[in-house]
């Protein structure tokens, strides 16, 4: 075998580097939590499916302080991914022509983060009525 | 003749990471709110938002069984997609492991969530 040991450079923290880096590595990350939330979820709904006293362990599990830490851990997050999603959306939809005009990168953003508002609105409202 | 070209898959995993972004992107942080906060510590919400009979019968409607399943199934397929392609970054070189992991836990709990709300009838 060769004894050959040529320099590789390590890529370790390469991210950390450039502040571009760091912020795509920090909204990537947030699928993490986004998965953490659905499997929550996904036990909700199994113990759901399980009947009233496993229903009821799963809502008591939601009090917990862990529980709580957690969920302020997904919303933060989550936001963040809300925020990182429609200011990176401008860049992944085709040009969207208005009266000859190409809708600019801020409309963009600024109507998805609208339309996210509007969206939380609206599911608090209807939980709301649904609860009441 | 045969077309040479073999039909790419990624426009179906992309299509689901898209419409998991989205759905994400738009409840996500109400929903954390509402069931992780919320209602755990009898926030703003009435009383018993989430008690049994409530959500059974929302499980059970049509639009709420809908709603439940697009959630968690699209919240998985967006976090599965992306946290494969991430893997690269931190220096894990993705290979059948990794996409049996990722896309196929999103895969799994697809199929549980369906099974389970099929199960609650209508």
């Amino acid at each position: 075998m060769s004894k050959r040991r040529p320099y590789v450079r390590s890529m370790d923290g390469w991210w950390k580097k450039n502040p571009f880096f760091v912020e795509y590595m920090i909204h990537e990350s947030t699928a993490l939590f986004v998965a953490a939330y659905a499997f929550v979820l996904l036990v909700g709904l199994i113990r759901l499916g399980q009947g009233e006293a496993a229903w009821n362990g799963w809502l008591e599990a939601m009090k917990s302080p862990l529980s709580l830490v957690f969920h302020l851990a997904f919303l933060v997050a989550i936001a963040y991914h809300t925020y990182s999603w429609f200011v990176i959306m401008p860049k992944t939809l085709p040009p969207i022509i208005v009266g000859g005009k190409r809708v600019g990168p801020a409309a963009i953003t600024g109507g998805g983060l609208l339309a996210a508002v509007v969206a939380s609105i609206a599911m608090l409202a209807l939980v709301w009525r649904i609860a009441l | 003749m045969k077309s040479g070209l073999k039909r790419s898959n990624a426009p179906i995993f992309w299509s689901l990471f898209g419409a998991g972004g989205m759905l994400s992107a738009l409840f996500g942080p109400v929903l954390v709110f509402i069931t992780g906060i919320a209602v755990p510590l009898g926030l703003l919400l009435p009383a018993g938002t989430m008690s049994y009979p409530k959500m059974l019968a929302f499980a059970q409607n049509f639009i709420g069984k809908g709603f439940i399943f697009a959630v968690i199934a699209l919240f998985l397929w967006f976090a599965a997609h992306r946290i494969y392609h991430s893997l690269h970054e931190i220096g894990i070189h993705p290979g059948l492991l990794a996409k049996l992991l990722c896309y196929g836990s999103a895969f799994a709990a697809t199929l549980i969530s369906a099974y389970v709300l099929l199960g609650l009838g209508f």
